[in-house]
């Protein structure tokens, strides 16, 4: 699928390595998680937790909480407000979180 | 938390957009021990996003105001306040305690004075499908745009109104980003109403700004004016937008994204769940701290600055921010430069004109406020319109109420997402006004905290007893 | 005087909606007088459960009057899903006290022998449970639970959904709901009936039930009844959704039928509802990760506080007035616990006029400063 979002020319930061569900992502440094999982082409939607529905991040600036991710290890993270770190391991959430994740 | 000094300041300031930068920079310079935080990665706020991170670095593409943060920064870097980042301030009691989480672990702080500046958020467009992936705010795309250089690539629709809506096309255009339709939200007439209150605007900078950037988006993109509403479609991904318009004139477009905008509104969740009383502001529509001239809420010590304070734009959060840090240094007795007070009080006079104007001109229609059937009112709780309307018929007379019937605004957004469209849209239910309606009662914590952060805090006795029993 | 309502119930909250649905489903035409939307409504925070056990230590009608509560909670769930489509998510897998200490494992069996030598009510079931059995039912408890006592009778409940469900069917059976209409002055009318002044207007009845909470101690007296309350402030934690995990309710921990975990519960003497209390929060929150250590990295997305309704002993008050007859008061801490007992028996007894059986087990007359009035009011009850 083609990413909603692409990174303009002049944007000549450096890349570092995520994974998304176990697969690798190229994302730049100072991204958030979000703006990484938008510019990373995959399918990253969410699905709610109250009917499983499909969300994607809204606002980008903390308030909404459609961007929650599970970030290594630990559920319903604000995506928008973290940075990306090389190595960091992200998983799309599918409902309601699960305890001890 | 070991990155803090103290656990006492005499003033803690809350966010560091342009209002808590110059209020933190203004107290810090004055001497007084001063502690910024803010849960994001870097200073700016939402107006200098990635003010020293963007990969925009090119000073045309995001233009003078912009960097004009930078001046801001530098004086709060030189005043000597304490600053951190990716704090999230998630308690404030009335008497100034400030409960902070900051990498996993939560501490309480003391503070004399308080400035909250935290800022506006996008007022909630409750559309049909407004839940769909592929729908974003306006905000959203700027911040993706200044922090990391994202444009729009795929078909995109912007829909409705205000200085950002035309201040976003712009800018995505500028940088190579696309756009294939913009649906005006503007009711018809709205200018010759607002016009009568034209003189103050005229007058600013932001007029002749105003005028090249709608010259400039115009004459490179198709714009609908006069849209009466607005409907997104798509199975579990936004793939067509459909519109009409004042006319009666339909359209759509096949679309991966639409960019949704009617103005911004304070964000009031902190200030309200430490008791400080709010008003419903009439012309803006939304609710705004009660304050003295100074910036000075209902809670002793607890000053708010910025559009956190009621809409004014960047100018005017700068001036408040002085203001409020000149006034709260005043009140603990510091000896701050004299003049300091009274020039920052002109500075926020001069700021505040034209505002009158633009409120007018960019009042958002009653349709796109207070949505009717299905359309989703909480996303969080997935509550819809028609199932408040029904609360409402059993007897629910307030929000709080509501909440205890259908679970609006309980969610983890805690009502910022859905808030304002509960109370106007009960108001009309009830054929009363928003002040009558009211607003959801706000607790700690704003944000939502890990149970250990609470759990690691200190025991206190009486805590103990009135648990273990 | 003509009375267009059969009666006035003083109090929308769970209590007074519980009797104004059992009196409305028998026909009555009922008037439910409310606040408005800011007010201290124990029905929108409670901890949501219907609980037995360790009730009635000191007055053994009470533990009775649980026991048959928590047996008529099925009939009541079925009756409000029938009628308004609800499901009020009733639950009764017998419940757990968690004790995290040696010392609040032997309160605890303390305190069930003293309810079985005060005579506990038949098939009561309460039993201390070791930490090896715990486990089988819990697997997931911290290393600090010592045990835990267990009644079969235990459950929990959607308590906000059970509010509403009695508010649609309240409206459903064509009762007049009146938000907005604190009750001021209450007064009895020569020959029988009520005029109840109130801040939305005058309402006349021709019976008077008191169910304002702890407003009732103010109320009670103008109608020669008598309702001394001691309200406490409890405040609760709230997290996320989670996957369900918990499967027993615990008297200080549950997971709701929407996934949430509530953490209560303290007991402060502050009267003030507006506020949380860090300080408090933290030993809740201390005490429910030591139950389940699983619990620390989930967020926490509201806490509140609530003034518990609360009469002076802790037990329910039931009286009908001897001086002016029809007027009723209910009041009672576990407006949830015995919303069964308040829709299906005590509406039928206010319907026909008296308070006889088992509710005439909890008339105010058992306070030693009860006023004359009610210690000569063997007739009415």
């Amino acid at each position: 699928m083609t990413p909603m979002f692409s990174h303009i020319p002049a944007d000549q930061r450096p890349t570092l390595e995520i994974f998304v569900d176990g697969q690798s992502v190229q994302a730049r440094r100072g991204d958030t998680v979000a703006a990484a999982l938008l510019a990373s082409g995959l399918d990253v939607r969410r699905d709610s937790a109250v009917s499983g529905v499909p969300r994607l991040p809204y606002c980008m600036m903390g308030v909404c909480f459609e961007c929650l991710v599970t970030i290594n290890g630990v559920g319903n993270r604000q995506g928008c407000l973290i940075p990306v770190e090389p190595g960091m391991q992200v998983e799309i959430q599918r409902g309601k979180r699960e305890l001890g994740k | 938390m070991s990155v803090l000094h103290s656990d006492s300041y005499d003033l803690v300031v809350v966010g560091a957009g342009p209002a808590g930068i110059a209020a933190a920079a203004a107290a810090a310079a004055a001497g007084a021990s001063t502690l910024l935080l803010d849960e994001n990665a870097g200073p700016g706020g939402q107006v200098w996003r990635g003010l020293t991170t963007t990969p925009l670095t090119n000073r045309e593409m995001l233009g003078k105001d912009y960097w004009d943060g930078e001046a801001e920064l530098g004086k709060l870097r030189a005043s000597g306040a304490e600053v951190i980042h990716r704090a999230t301030v998630w308690s404030i009691d009335p008497s100034l305690q400030v409960g902070v989480s900051h990498g996993g672990s939560s501490r309480i702080v003391q503070a004399r004075k308080i400035v909250v500046a935290t800022g506006a958020m996008e007022r909630p467009f409750p559309i049909p499908g407004w839940t769909l992936p592929g729908v974003m705010t306006a905000g959203a795309a700027q911040t993706m745009l200044k922090s990391s250089g994202l444009v729009p690539s795929e078909p995109t629709v912007i829909a409705g109104q205000g200085p950002l809506f035309w201040l976003l096309a712009g800018q995505i255009l500028r940088m190579g980003g696309r756009i294939d339709v913009m649906l005006d939200t503007t009711p018809k007439g709205q200018l010759a109403a607002a016009l009568p209150k034209a003189f103050g605007f005229l007058t600013t900078p932001y007029f002749r700004k105003g005028l090249k950037m709608l010259a400039e988006v115009r004459s490179k993109v198709r714009i609908v004016k006069h849209v009466t509403r607005i409907e997104a479609h798509g199975e579990g991904q936004l793939d067509r937008v459909t519109w009409e318009t004042a006319g009666g004139k339909r359209g759509e477009m096949a679309s991966r994204l639409l960019l949704l905008h009617q103005g911004v509104v304070p964000n009031v969740n902190l200030a309200m769940s430490v008791g400080a009383a709010h008003d419903w502001d009439k012309q803006q529509l939304c609710w705004r701290p009660r304050l003295d001239e100074d910036g000075q809420s209902t809670v002793p010590g607890l000053y708010i600055a910025g559009d956190g304070a009621g809409i004014g734009g960047v100018g005017v959060a700068l001036a408040r921010g002085r203001v409020a840090a000149h006034a709260a240094l005043t009140a603990m007795g510091r000896k701050a430069p004299a003049s300091g007070l009274s020039a920052a009080r002109a500075e926020l006079a001069k700021a505040n004109r034209g505002r009158e104007f633009l409120d007018l001109l960019y009042k958002p229609a009653e349709q796109f406020r207070i949505p009717e059937g299905d359309t989703i009112v909480c996303r969080c709780e997935e509550v819809r319109a028609r199932d408040i309307l029904s609360a409402v018929e059993i007897g629910a007379s307030g929000p709080n109420q509501l909440k205890a019937y259908l679970r609006t605004g309980m969610g983890p957004c805690q009502g910022r997402l859905c808030g304002l469209t509960v109370t106007e849209l009960m108001a009309k239910a009830r054929g009363t006004t928003p002040e009558q309606i009211g607003y959801y009662r706000l607790r700690a914590p704003v944000k939502p905290l890990m149970l250990s952060e609470l759990a690691d805090l200190p025991q206190e006795p009486a805590a103990v007893k009135a648990v273990v029993r | 005087m003509s009375r267009v309502h059969d009666v006035a119930v003083v109090g929308g909250g769970l209590l007074g909606a519980a009797i104004a649905w059992g009196l409305a489903r028998l026909g009555q035409k009922v008037i439910v007088l409310d606040e408005g939307d800011v007010a201290r409504r124990a029905s929108r925070a409670n901890f949501a459960l219907v609980w037995v056990q360790g009730k009635g230590l000191g007055l053994p009608p009470y533990a009775r009057w649980s026991v048959e509560a928590s047996r008529q909670w099925p009939t009541l769930a079925e009756a409000l899903r029938e009628q308004t489509g609800l499901d009020v998510h009733y639950q009764r897998p017998g419940g757990f006290h968690i004790c995290l200490s040696e010392a609040e494992l032997d309160a605890r069996r303390q305190l069930i022998e003293q309810m079985y030598a005060q005579g506990a009510p038949n098939d009561y079931g309460l039993e201390m449970v070791d930490r090896s059995e715990l486990e089988k039912a819990l697997p997931e408890i911290g290393p600090d639970v010592v045990g835990a006592s267990y009644s079969p009778h235990d459950g929990h409940v959607n308590s906000l959904r059970t509010f509403r469900a009695f508010h649609a069917g309240l409206r459903d059976f064509g009762a007049d709901y009146r938000a907005s209409h604190d009750v001021d002055r209450i007064e009895p009318q020569p020959g029988g009936g009520f005029v109840l002044h109130t801040s939305g207007g005058r309402i006349e009845a021709a019976k008077v039930v008191l169910a304002a909470g702890n407003g009732n101690e103010r109320l009670a007296p103008q109608v020669g009844l008598f309702a001394p309350m001691m309200p406490t402030r409890g405040q609760i934690i709230v997290t996320e959704r989670v996957k369900p995990f918990l499967h027993y309710p615990l008297g200080t921990l549950r997971q709701t039928d929407e996934g949430t975990v509530m953490i209560g519960d303290s007991k402060e003497e502050i009267l003030d509802d507006r506020e949380t209390r860090v300080p408090v929060t933290t030993v809740m929150a201390d005490r429910a990760r030591r139950t389940f250590p699983l619990l620390n990295r989930l967020n926490v997305v509201r806490t509140w506080s609530g003034i518990r309704v609360m009469t002076r002993d802790g037990f329910p008050i039931y009286d009908q007035s001897a001086s002016a007859p029809g007027a009723f008061v209910a009041c009672c801490h576990s407006g949830v616990t015995l919303a069964s007992m308040h829709a299906l028996e005590l509406a039928p007894r206010i319907r026909d006029g008296g308070l006889g059986g088992p509710p005439s087990s909890f008339s105010a007359r058992r306070f030693a400063d009860a006023p004359e009035t009610l210690l000569n009011a063997d007739a009415a009850v």
